[in-house]
């Protein structure tokens, strides 16, 4: 028993690794990337030899994850919210097969998008995939339910889906830890053939058992002590928490609930307890941390019958992540400002390095591109590089998802767009770029593509790259001319090479890949400040 | 015992460092602690903030509640001022004096102060030149620390106690320095 000061993120690796983790696949997304990092430190992983490198994406990571719970140890697989769209092929099938050793994932979800592109709440997978899904409020329960949940996944013979959000992955709290478990031995399942083989035949048994299993899992869910009734006399309102809110609901009853409140931390959503609380009180007010998923399954299409307040009827704000103060006006609280900001502070936003190598490359892009009365459009991707949309770059016209960027200016392309140019990382090219690259090859697409190489992962903080040093070579295997594969070091003094080589390739009438190439400022600096000590 | 504190400055300036010091002493002291902070995109230069919340008793919320902080500590002037909405009305802040200044329309350096002079209760110090005289200019987070230091409700003992458990394995020469650069700032803000 021992107390330690842990982020979410830590308290969840830390967690894995004393209940006999044998592997964690992931690909680095805020907030879930120091889960994974965590566990890459960590002595006692590094001795058990604890499998923790970085996967291509997510969907290599989970089918990673799945192949080793098929082999019968303990695994998991981590995430931000977006990549489980990534991840979906797998995630909704892993309900059909079952696993063999337990198997968590965790989706970090990012509600008011503080480091993403929108701010999808994952429970909504779990409901589609019909999956067990846990969601702390606080990190010891993090802690508390990775520990016990790949007994649970094991028990269950599914895998559970472990959702966290922003506030719970980045704030650090007390946690107190748990005996180490051995890992489990190598075995694998004897029923295999008739869960793991997706024919359709065996997947319809598979759906069947699924839908059995709901039952089990709801059981589950209203016995296992996470979803917890809290009664106070006052039964005009009730309440219902969902993961974190929780904690800001408390935040206003410092003395206790004076209503009575119900807190869910385990789905399927537990059906007793719910009839308990809408039984006993006149109206419901939902305080859920995302999506009004449980508030919409709770009022009924029609919204007849119950009265049910949150996100929907204007309670809560619609969108963005709550806090205290959220919650406190949704209770009718005053809450009260003495100082406001005065005028004069202005935004300060994130921008690139100074003498990051991405600004070398807008900066030389854009002066080619202003040669072109306007025509040539850049659809850019996810990265540090999404900064090239501010000023002074302005360099970009699109950011939609990993890999988006070759594949939409593909078909711009189709359409009739030149030029054509494609903006992405190294990490973002090998995670979801090179199939669409493939595409471009296979019809000799009009297409100026930029693989903009720092040589790592850098957004989320510099973690390996999979592709590192052999970039030309993946571009080259795909079917680039080797002579339209042009690599540059992005520095003012190669200002005109830059400037050349783009306008040779945006006029060559094919597929073209420039990868200015030159290591991330950051991890250049880490590096030097490594080797001084 | 209850202390609420928001941390501010820009991407890389270390404030992350001054939550992990006061986040050792108050484990040590046995105070229930909760410190919520900005990771990814925001760190590129941007403004970064961080809710620390220090109690005798469990807290909830990781978020600190508008007009609840008991202190700002900013390692930038007018990051300072963005949090002023969460300060209590008998709150304090206390800021390093010298901007950062990375964006086009960084305000009148004059106009700021001002605004900061309006508050009631406040500690304006230039952290940077402090912290080279006592050795490094990367000590100035350290030195900000020890200047909030007689606000936290934090037994200085022990915050010295956090900062040879953080810089421990970066030798005795790092922990001296940033030791000096404590006793600098505390012995500022309390003169101040």
């Amino acid at each position: 028993m021992e107390k330690h000061l842990f982020l979410g993120d830590e308290a969840i690796a830390q967690a894995a690794i004393d209940a006999g983790l044998s592997g964690v696949y992931a690909y680095p997304g805020t907030p879930s990337t120091e889960i994974t990092e965590y566990i890459q430190t960590s002595s006692v992983a590094k001795e058990r030899g604890i499998h923790s490198r970085w996967s291509t994406n997510e969907k290599t990571a989970m089918e990673a994850a799945l192949g080793m719970s098929y082999a019968g140890k303990r695994t998991l697989c981590c995430m931000k919210h977006v990549g489980l769209n990534v991840a979906a092929d797998c995630f909704m099938n892993v309900a059909m097969s079952g696993i063999n050793g337990g198997m968590i994932i965790i989706t970090a979800d990012d509600p008011s998008m503080h480091s993403s592109q929108n701010e999808q709440d994952n429970r909504v997978y779990g409901n589609f995939a019909m999956l067990p899904m846990l969601e702390p409020s606080n990190q010891q329960e993090a802690y508390d339910m990775v520990y016990d949940g790949f007994e649970l996944s094991e028990r269950l013979g599914y895998p559970i889906l472990l959702r966290i959000t922003t506030r719970m992955a980045h704030s650090r709290a007390g946690v107190v830890t748990r005996p180490q478990k051995q890992e489990n031995p190598l075995h694998t399942p004897e029923d295999g053939r008739q869960r793991f083989i997706l024919l359709p035949a065996l997947a319809r048994k598979r759906f069947k058992a699924l839908i059995e299993a709901q039952d089990t899992f709801t059981e589950v869910s209203e016995t296992s002590g996470y979803n917890q009734y809290f009664d106070a006399p006052d039964k005009s309102l009730g309440i219902i928490t969902t993961g974190i809110a929780f904690n800001y609901l408390s935040e206003n009853y410092p003395d206790g609930f004076t209503h009575p409140v119900l807190k869910i931390t385990q789905y399927p959503l537990p059906r007793k307890l719910l009839e308990r609380i809408t039984g006993a009180c006149k109206e419901i007010l939902i305080l859920e941390e995302g999506f009004p998923i449980v508030e919409k399954q709770l009022k009924g299409f029609l919204g007849k019958g119950l009265t049910v307040r949150g996100r929907l009827d204007g309670t809560l704000q619609r969108d963005g992540e709550l806090n205290p103060d959220a919650v406190g006006k949704a209770l009718g609280r005053e809450v009260k400002s003495y100082y406001p900001v005065p005028e004069i502070v202005e935004q300060r936003p994130p921008a690139l390095c100074r003498g990051c190598g991405h600004r070398d490359v807008y900066e030389a892009l854009n002066e080619v591109l202003s040669e072109y009365n306007g025509t040539a459009k850049v659809f850019s991707d996810i990265g540090c590089y999404t900064l090239g949309a501010l000023p002074p770059f302005r360099a970009i016209d699109s950011c939609i998802d990993m890999g988006a960027s070759i594949t939409m200016a593909k078909g711009a392309a189709d359409a009739g767009l030149f030029p054509a140019i494609s903006v992405i990382g190294d990490s973002t090219f090998t995670h979801s770029g090179m199939t669409g690259l493939l595409d471009c090859v296979n019809e000799s697409t009009h297409i100026t593509i930029i693989i903009s190489d720092n040589e790592t992962t850098a957004m989320t903080g510099g973690q390996d790259s999979a592709g590192t040093g052999r970039l030309e070579a993946i571009c080259a295997g795909i079917g680039v001319e080797p002579e339209h594969i042009r690599t540059v070091i992005p520095l003012k003094k190669n200002y005109e090479e830059m400037k050349s080589i783009i306008r040779e390739e945006i006029e060559y009438r094919g597929v073209s890949v420039i990868i200015p190439r030159r290591e991330c400022i950051q991890a250049f600096a880490g590096k030097r400040k490594t080797a001084q000590k | 015992m209850k202390t609420d504190i928001i941390l501010a400055g820009v991407g890389g300036q270390g404030i992350l460092s001054i939550a992990a010091v006061i986040g050792e002493a108050a484990l040590e002291d046995g105070l229930y602690m909760k410190q919520a902070e900005v990771h990814g995109m925001s760190q590129r230069g941007g403004d970064v903030q961080s809710n620390l919340r220090l109690s005798d008793k469990p807290i909830a919320s990781d978020l600190i509640a508008l007009g609840q902080a008991d202190l700002i500590i900013s390692l930038e002037p007018m990051e300072s001022l963005r949090y002023l909405p969460y300060l209590k009305e008998d709150g304090r802040i206390v800021t390093h004096s010298q901007p950062f200044d990375n964006i086009p329309n960084y305000p009148d350096m004059e106009k700021v102060l001002a605004e900061l002079d309006k508050l009631p209760y406040k500690v304006v110090i230039d952290v940077e030149t402090v912290a080279k005289e006592v050795g490094s200019a990367r000590a100035a987070n350290i030195v900000m620390l020890g200047a909030a230091a007689p606000f936290i409700n934090i037994e200085y003992a022990k915050l010295e106690d956090g900062i040879r458990r953080i810089f421990g394995r970066k030798g005795e020469e790092i922990v001296n320095m940033n030791l000096k650069a404590l006793k600098a700032g505390y012995d500022l803000a309390k003169g101040a």
